[in-house]
């Protein structure tokens, strides 16, 4: 306060300075006086953070079409069986289990562990690529299973929304692999681990409304297993 | 922390490269994106308008046809003065300038297209917003000046990929530039497979639009974090330029709405090519072909995905004008601006209003009439920050001591643009007016003067105020009183004129003259007026680019403030070193953005890194 006292009324103001001063003239620590992040934290940080409320958004937008043209079908189709809940549970742990890793990597990082922080990256890329396979395999069944004819609104929806969360994924994927490599070979610091690793939380929990919405709520689970 | 930051700042300070490419070409230095951004605008301006200038032609060619077909009608065939007129009716059918009602609506599209996307867009933001947040705000660059670089690419490619569509089998795409489905969303519309209209151009233009979204968000990014985290020493939020705001809640805008455009284009492209069926309704027959055997998909969604984000982004094309003209009334009336924290927050009031009135443009969808009208008290509700701006506006300069340069002239007329615009808003906001006029130029007439004109004229305003300081001349002031004029006046004609004949029922995107009552004298003579003011009006943009020209040859030497204003522009060279600032020194800051006329004051304007004890302590308190 003394600070900003002193900033606009100089030594020589009138008193009527000081009567109005502070009030108006804005305080020097204030984190946003400026010349200084006011959330202090990295610029790259705040950047992600903004690219993760653009894309929620977008796979908001997604949900959101799936929502109007299920709503709009009153006999909408259960498609899923016990064995599809049972797989993309499978997923679901896999890609959770690499949200872990992903932390246990930027712990590493933060603490100066070098190594240690690069091996649970690629750990987390690997858990990635895993979700990609089996989600892969997933498709190539539905596929082959697909009637003839013009494609069922459901599974226009089971494409797109889980198309664009895989090309997530895959991003993700190439992303962590490359600044796991940067970040060992000493290019990187541990904030870009660190906002990688925010990318990478954001997938997952995408996922996590995916999974419900469009597996759990097309699931008829008297079906069984079989298909 | 002072450190710190100081530290995080000097990362930035980065040497200009000495290679022209890299230095001019694919630059990472926020003043020349600003200013490819800003010559990509212009050459989109120009072909945009010519597109317009070509289908007025063909209006009013059609206007004079059905005039003399009523004619021919009175006629005995076979007379002579009956196959004087046939032949004229024929020449005028063959005129270079006639369209099929196809072609029609293609050019009707790029036109709008064009100008929505590479030019209302592009230049608020990307051309004026990259050179001059950085420098506004006292920063050396945007925060991420490579992502700056890759959204410039982008949007190029973007501009390139549209572009194409003119030249693909099957033309231009001719579903507007809202692209509404079920149209956009078949590919042989026209039973002619990828040959028709709707066939590759289509694809390319939702291809177009979707980089255009990832160019876009990678901006929108870089324009956030500038302006919260680079802000030098002393520009606390409140001692920014109204510019800054205006800038920063665009940026937000364009962050939070593109996001859905991209799933309304990447769905579109989907039922294109890959045979989903979001958009197409079952039992659609197109060429005698069923295309969907279930129960399909509804061209709805796409229209409430494609507002969601419409809506915003006419916002997007006008906020940063109303920044710039609140900083030139302010500047050129040599008084602080009226209310600016009011400003500040009507800024913010209209960019969150602006996500819940999409609904106001599918009144006609069929929507229940109590969700309309919940639209539609919203819509209204958005008068209230606009008015508050513009009555701060004229509280600006009321009782001013008003320099009438050109600068100030393009801002006044930013301000009679947007309210004449508004006015015609208030109409349309109404569900029920609405349903009458919706399919009529009074729409035309109404977006054109608000999101169109006035968004241009806040264009004009920045080129003319700013130029001194990107080049180091003046720009001519007899030429560009002149080109105001003949511009201001041509645009109220032109499109008051389009709010008459919706009026009167002319319906919008139509190419020629089905009803008995368009091709009235009245109606015709409605055409010939638009038509030929529009063909005034585009000429007189030449004396734009003469300006241009020649200023940059040989104009006037500008100092480094030529218009005696405040903000940190204007306290470095013009133009500016590589570095924004001399050395890369950043200046810090102790006034507010509008000290104009500050009672005991030295001078009549207070800049704001003048020292603290340029401001009297016997003046009163700033804003």
């Amino acid at each position: 306060m003394s600070e900003a006292t002193a900033a606009v009324a100089p030594a020589e103001a009138a008193p009527a300075a000081a009567a109005h001063g502070p009030a108006h003239a804005p305080a020097k620590d204030d984190p946003w006086y400026g010349g200084r992040h006011p959330f202090a934290i990295d610029s790259k940080k705040f950047g992600m953070w903004l690219f993760i409320a653009s894309d929620s958004i977008t796979f908001a937008a997604i949900l959101f079409a799936y929502t109007y043209v299920r709503l709009s079908d009153p006999d909408w189709p259960l498609v899923f069986n016990a064995g599809s809940v049972a797989l993309s549970t499978l997923m679901t742990f896999v890609l959770l289990t690499s949200s872990l890793t992903m932390v246990l990597g930027v712990a590493a990082a933060n603490a100066g562990k070098r190594k240690q922080a690069a091996l649970w990256t690629f750990a987390t890329a690997l858990g990635g690529l895993a979700f990609i396979v089996i989600h892969a395999w997933e498709w190539s069944h539905v596929i082959h299973g697909l009637p003839e004819g013009p494609l069922p609104l459901m599974w226009c929806a089971f494409f797109t929304a889980t198309g664009m969360h895989m090309l997530h994924v895959t991003v993700g994927f190439f992303y962590l692999t490359i600044v796991g490599l940067a970040y060992l070979g000493g290019k990187f610091k541990p904030i870009d681990i660190e906002v990688a690793g925010l990318y990478w939380h954001f997938v997952d929990l995408v996922w996590m409304f995916v999974f419900p919405m469009i597996y759990l709520m097309s699931t008829d689970m008297t079906k069984g297993f079989g298909h | 922390m002072s450190s710190e930051a100081a530290a995080e700042h000097a990362v930035h300070v980065h040497q200009a490269p000495t290679n022209p490419i890299w230095r001019y070409v694919f630059s990472t230095d926020h003043k020349v994106i600003g200013i490819q951004y800003w010559i990509l605008a212009l050459v989109s301006a120009f072909v945009g308008m010519g597109l317009s200038v070509w289908f007025r032609l063909h209006l009013l060619n059609q206007g004079h046809v059905a005039q003399l077909t009523d004619q021919l009608s009175l006629l005995v065939e076979g007379s002579a003065d009956y196959n004087a007129i046939k032949a004229k009716i024929d020449a005028l059918q063959t005129a270079w300038y006639h369209m099929e009602p196809s072609q029609y609506l293609g050019i009707l599209t790029m036109h709008g297209t064009i100008l929505v996307f590479m030019v209302l867009t592009t230049a608020p933001m990307g051309g004026f917003g990259n050179y001059f947040l950085p420098i506004q705000v006292g920063a050396l660059d945007m925060a991420f000046p490579r992502l700056n670089m890759l959204s410039f690419w982008l949007t190029f490619l973007s501009f390139v990929t549209l572009m194409a569509a003119f030249f693909v089998p099957g033309g231009s795409p001719n579903a507007g530039w809202t692209g509404y489905p079920p149209l956009s969303a078949v590919p042989d519309s026209q039973g002619n497979g990828y040959q028709g209209p709707g066939g590759w151009g289509q694809d390319l233009w939702v291809l177009s639009i979707a980089i255009f979204c990832f160019a876009s968000l990678v901006g929108a990014i870089n324009f956030i974090v500038t302006t919260l985290d680079l802000r030098t020493k002393g520009m606390t939020l409140m001692r920014m330029p109204l510019t800054c705001w205006a800038w920063f809640v665009t940026a937000i805008l364009a962050l939070l709405s593109f996001a859905v455009l991209l799933v309304a284009g990447l769905l579109l492209l989907l039922d294109r090519n890959l045979g989903t069926s979001f958009y197409v309704p079952g039992d659609l027959f197109v060429s005698n072909k069923l295309l969907v055997d279930h129960k399909g998909g509804s061209p709805l969604l796409f229209q409430h995905l494609f507002w969601f984000f419409g809506h915003p982004e006419v916002y997007i094309a006008i906020v940063p004008g109303m920044g710039l003209a609140s900083h030139l009334l302010s500047s050129f009336a040599r008084k602080p601006v009226f209310g600016y924290r009011a400003m500040v927050y009507a800024i913010f009031g209209i960019g969150v209003l602006g996500f819940f009135v999409w609904g106001h443009h599918m009144f006609q969808s069929g929507m229940s009439p109590y969700v309309a009208v919940a639209f539609s008290v919203m819509t209204m509700v958005v008068g209230v920050p606009s008015a508050i701006k513009t009555f701060n506006w004229l509280g600006t300069i009321w009782g001013g001591n008003i320099r009438f340069q050109s600068p100030m002239l393009y801002a006044l007329g930013f301000v009679s643009l947007f309210v004449t615009g508004g006015i015609g808003g208030i109409f349309l906001g109404q569900n029920a007016v609405d349903i009458y006029f919706h399919d009529t130029y009074f729409v035309v007439g109404h977006f054109h003067m608000i999101m169109g004109v006035a968004a241009i004229f806040g264009m004009f305003a920045g080129t003319v105020y700013w130029f001194p300081k990107v080049t180091g001349k003046m720009m001519n002031e007899p030429l560009s009183q002149a080109h105001f004029w003949c511009t201001f006046l041509g645009v109220n004609v032109i499109f008051i004129v389009m709010h008459l004949m919706g009026l009167e029922g002319h319906p919008r995107r139509y190419s020629g003259f089905a009803f008995e009552f368009l091709s009235s004298d009245y109606m015709v003579r409605m055409h010939t007026i638009v038509t030929h003011t529009a063909i005034f009006t585009a000429s007189a943009q030449v004396l734009f680019l003469i300006n241009l020209v020649y200023s940059l040859a040989a104009g006037k030497k500008a100092g480094d403030n030529p218009w005696e204003s405040t903000s940190l522009e204007w306290a470095t060279t013009s133009p500016p070193p590589f570095e924004n600032f001399k050395d890369g020194v950043l200046p810090e800051v102790h006034h507010g953005p509008y000290e104009y006329s500050v009672p005991d004051a030295a001078k009549d304007y207070i800049m704001q890194h003048d020292p603290p004890e340029a401001r009297p302590a016997t003046a009163p308190a700033p804003h």
